[in-house]
């Protein structure tokens, strides 16, 4: 009798539309469930919409036979569905027959997929499982010295003993980090002599390096630039910078940059495309040494790409994760951030000691935001700290120290200088020889483009198959999209690499 | 030139974290008398900032070693740190961690772990991108909370009972009412020890009680523990709510911060603890957190986790570590005991057992509004408008001070 009332009941349900299914046990009288369950109580009922009321008695050994029947049916027939507000697809637990409620031995999470694997960092793993000594890591963006090693600077290092020394507290920063980090931070990036700097019409807070200073940035923009939702990237633009953005709200746009017939800029596609953008879109522009191409507008072309977002009324946010490794000259780097802020063009910015000072696992980084007055700066300034408190709280102080320190410090600063040049030099001086070595080789292409790219990544122009072979074959490991780390060129296997480059080339 | 009208003429001006203007004010009080029981930061019995002797020790180990760089953590974090963190939560002998089925997330800090739990929840329980499952908090609960679900997409954040005004204690009754009503998938914030701001702890058979409702109603568990070891001085006490709970089976993440415990404020070190059913889900979990942090902040600072790392995985150190942790608890039990004491033998109306009932940093005195404003303006002593102070603004020196202070308050003030 008990059952047949089950599967009764059973079918009702299922025929109920999706809106009203309920989520958990069925409409049974109170009286149904004290009739068989000894744990019943009174105040395990609950109205349900319709009238009517629902038992929910934990220890019935019904409750958990049916349960088990229905949870079966339910679950072939909803595992695709989405049930709305009452809590999608009904995870169907099964229950073990005991009189004693036990735990669903399903999971809460059986329906989360796997995410699928970084692509950067499964070149490093397939690296580091290869036993070829000749090996060679072009995936990730770190610096190594010439002996393939990462670089400690000696600015760093001589900070840090500072640090050590004075023994400092670690009591909590501010919410937007630590002011002698901003202020110097905006300074390196719109120059001491900046108009936009001297007025204080500026707001500069501390960043999780940056991806954590783009992310601030993002949140800010898609809860107070109500114009658009709208940013556009350049093509290609960094892996991340999608991701970023989705996730703080904004969609995605793109326009044409990086041209694989000549692996140089397509400037005319680029005007092109960006005097079509909407009014009051967002673009993104990298600052210098753009990721993942190498490759950057001459400054000529700064100014009409300056102009044509002037005229667009566009809002323009920069990423400048490479002041100074890209050129070895910070100001030279910082050129296109300065000559739009001097275009009256108030931009955001996002800034990244990763690269520069060798910082990267102590994620110091800034976001700025260039404003009408220093009044307005200040209302900026709370809002973006009501965004991050929630976030993270407040920033890590190690890393940001080390670079304020650098900064402030004449001579320390004056070693910094030296040293991010003679990363620069160091990249700069591998590309010249890979493409020499590539004459050497015999190789007929030409490959000025590897001299004319900056910064630390270079589009070789490979094709995919051609990078499959430089794996495979040579062990040389480098992303799909035939970007190689200049990093990870030493003088010692510049020569090993131009070979196999010929020979999948030639 | 002129500018064109700014595209941020309309921001408003936010209002300042309460907790940090409370400080600032205090900062710019001329008073010589005055003193700080807002922020929750430990002090020493001189009212200065304590780096815990061993993370001095183990700072400068780490700025002697030449080997050490700054290159990239993982996404989710210094593995040894992360597994650590996470025993350390958990217990040795965890059931859990036997059967390989915690997954740990090293963050920044408390605010951090709670952030990624919350976007990973948001994104994946109770659905996909399931907005609507409600959220409860305690009443009161620390006032961050609120924010963090909100920012990660959560648009239904509720109160559950929490504290009894009147008997100035646990409201067990309307707490335990709350989750028999709450819709079956709420997630519910539990502070697992010396809850902010009330520093009421349920007992263990209160726990007990709670745990059984949230089993039989489906309800997600989410620890926030920022204050292990600090609580009660003993690692295992402060976290024997979480192990219960891992123990009955459930699956539940717990936000830890290494902020108090280790003193590690500014280094922002943080761990989510993620235990589930089995090793395949908590991979998929984590698989799926990764995304989150790689757009958060990609991957997390290195060096308060080498600290932690460090004094975690060296016995020695570690021993060392839990002494400096006691004797923070230490002060504070003492700070609770002489204030309660002075307020009796002033013969201050009220009951005063609540002040050494409670755990933790914090406690609820019980003063309202009016009598907080009085506290401020006229003693120059800070605390929160809730009447939340921080036992450890307390000192030797300034005892007899605050407890005649409060006095004057009670009595003058209605």
């Amino acid at each position: 009798m008990l059952w047949e009332q089950q599967v009764s009941f059973m079918h009702e349900s299922l025929s109920r539309s999706s809106e009203e299914a309920q989520c958990s046990c069925f409409t049974q009288t109170p009286a149904w469930h004290r009739s068989c369950c000894s744990a019943w109580a009174p105040r395990n009922v609950a109205a349900v919409p319709g009238g009517g009321t629902r038992g929910l008695c934990p220890f019935c050994p019904y409750r958990a036979a049916a349960r088990l029947l229905v949870s079966l049916v339910v679950r072939v027939l909803l595992s695709r569905a989405d049930l709305g507000s009452c809590g999608a697809p009904r995870r169907a637990p099964s229950f073990s027959l005991t009189l004693r409620c036990s735990f669903p031995s399903s999971s809460w999470w059986s329906h989360v997929e796997m995410g699928p694997p970084d692509p950067i960092l499964g070149v490093t793993e397939a690296f580091k499982r290869d036993t070829n000594s000749k090996k060679m890591n072009l995936g990730v963006g770190a610096y190594r010295d010439d002996n393939g090693k990462p670089y400690v600077l000696s600015c760093v290092r001589k900070a840090e003993a500072m640090i050590a020394s004075k023994k400092m507290d670690k009591e909590y920063l501010p919410i937007g980090g630590l002011a002698d980090f901003t202020r110097a931070s905006a300074e390196l990036a719109l120059g001491e002599n900046s108009e936009a700097f001297k007025s204080g019409r500026y707001v500069t807070v501390q960043g999780i390096s940056g991806t954590g200073s783009l992310r601030i940035g993002a949140n800010f923009l898609q809860r107070f630039f109500k114009s658009s939702r709208d940013v556009y990237l350049p093509k290609p633009s960094w892996g991340n910078h999608t991701p970023i953005f989705r996730d703080a709200g904004l969609q995605l746009q793109a326009y044409r940059y990086y041209d694989p017939k000549t692996c140089s800029l397509d400037f005319t596609g680029a005007m092109e495309d960006i005097s079509k953008i909407p009014e009051k879109s967002i673009i993104l522009l990298h600052a210098c040494a753009h990721n993942p191409t190498g490759v950057d507008p001459r400054q000529e072309q700064w100014k009409e790409l300056a102009a044509v977002v002037k005229k667009r009324n566009l809002l323009v946010y920069f990423d400048m994760a490479y002041q100074g490794f890209a050129s070895g000259d910070i100001n030279r780097d910082a050129w296109a951030v300065r000559h739009f802020i001097e275009q009256g063009i108030n931009i955001v910015l996002s800034q990244s000691y990763a690269k520069n000072m060798g910082l990267y696992g102590e994620r110091a980084g800034a976001f700025t935001v260039i404003c009408s007055d220093a009044e307005e700066a200040k209302r900026v300034e709370s809002q973006l700290k009501i965004l991050i408190r929630p976030m993270y709280s407040n920033p890590p102080l190690n890393g940001a120290r080390i670079a304020s320190i650098i900064l402030n410090t004449p001579e320390l600063r004056k070693e910094w200088l030296v040293e991010v040049k003679g990363m620069a030099d160091r990249i700069i001086g591998m590309r010249t020889q890979l493409v020499s070595n590539l004459k050497k080789e015999g190789s007929s292409h030409n490959w000025q483009h590897i001299t004319d790219q900056i910064g630390m990544f270079c589009f070789t122009g490979l094709k995919p198959e051609q990078v499959e072979r430089l794996i495979k074959e040579f062990s040389i490991y480098m992303t799909k999209d035939g970007r190689i780390s200049m990093a990870g060129v030493t003088s010692g296997n510049v020569g090993y690499l131009a070979h196999a480059i010929h020979q999948v080339t030639k | 030139m002129a500018a064109a009208a700014s595209i941020f003429a309309a921001v408003p001006r936010a209002p300042p974290v309460a907790v940090f203007k409370l400080t600032a004010d205090f900062r710019e009080d001329a008073d010589s008398r005055k003193v700080n029981l807002g922020v929750g930061a430990y002090r020493t019995d001189e009212g200065l900032p304590w780096v815990l002797p061993v993370v001095r020790k183990v700072e400068q180990m780490i700025a002697g070693d030449g080997k050490l760089n700054h290159e990239y953590l993982p996404i989710l974090g210094l593995p040894e740190f992360r597994a650590n963190a996470s025993r350390i939560a958990l217990g040795d002998d965890s059931p859990a961690i036997k059967e390989n089925r915690i997954g740990s997330v090293q963050s920044l800090g408390g605010t951090g772990a709670l952030r990624i739990g919350a976007e990973f929840l948001r994104r994946w329980y109770n659905g996909t991108n399931n907005t609507a499952t409600p959220v409860y908090v305690s009443s009161p609960t620390w006032e961050n909370h609120n924010s963090v679900f909100l920012d990660a997409g959560f648009k239904d954040i509720r109160t559950y009972h929490y504290w009894d005004a009147a008997k100035r204690g646990l409201d067990l009754q309307g707490l335990l009412d709350d989750m028999e009503k709450a819709p079956e998938f709420s997630i519910f914030i539990l502070h697992a020890c010396a809850h902010n701001p009330t520093g009421t702890d349920p007992t263990p058979d209160q726990w007990k009680q709670i745990a059984a409702v949230m089993k039989r109603r489906f309800l997600f568990p989410f620890f926030d523990s920022a204050y292990q070891g600090f609580a009660s001085g003993s690692l295992d006490k402060d976290a024997w709510a979480v192990r219960y709970f891992v123990s009955e089976g459930f699956e539940l993440f717990c936000a830890q911060s290494f902020s108090k415990n280790f003193g590690l404020y500014n280094e922002r070190v943080g761990n989510l603890t993620v235990v589930g059913k089995d090793a395949d889900n908590v991979q998929r979990v984590l698989s799926q957190m990764e995304k989150i942090v790689r757009t958060t902040w990609s991957n997390p600072p290195s060096q308060g986790a080498r600290i932690v790392a460090t004094t975690l995985t060296s016995p020695q150190l570690f021993a060392e570590w839990k002494d400096n942790v006691k004797t923070m608890a230490d002060r504070v039990l003492l700070m609770r005991s002489e204030l309660r004491s002075r307020l009796e033998s002033l013969g201050t109306p009220g009951t005063w057992n609540h002040i050494t009932d409670q755990i933790g940093m914090f406690s609820f005195t019980g003063l309202n509004p009016k009598q907080v404003e009085y506290m401020i303006k006229e003693k120059h002593i800070y605390l929160m408008a809730s009447g939340r102070i921080n036992m450890c603004g307390l000192t030797t020196k300034n005892l007899d001070y605050v407890a005649k202070s409060i006095h004057e308050a009670v009595t003058k003030i209605q």
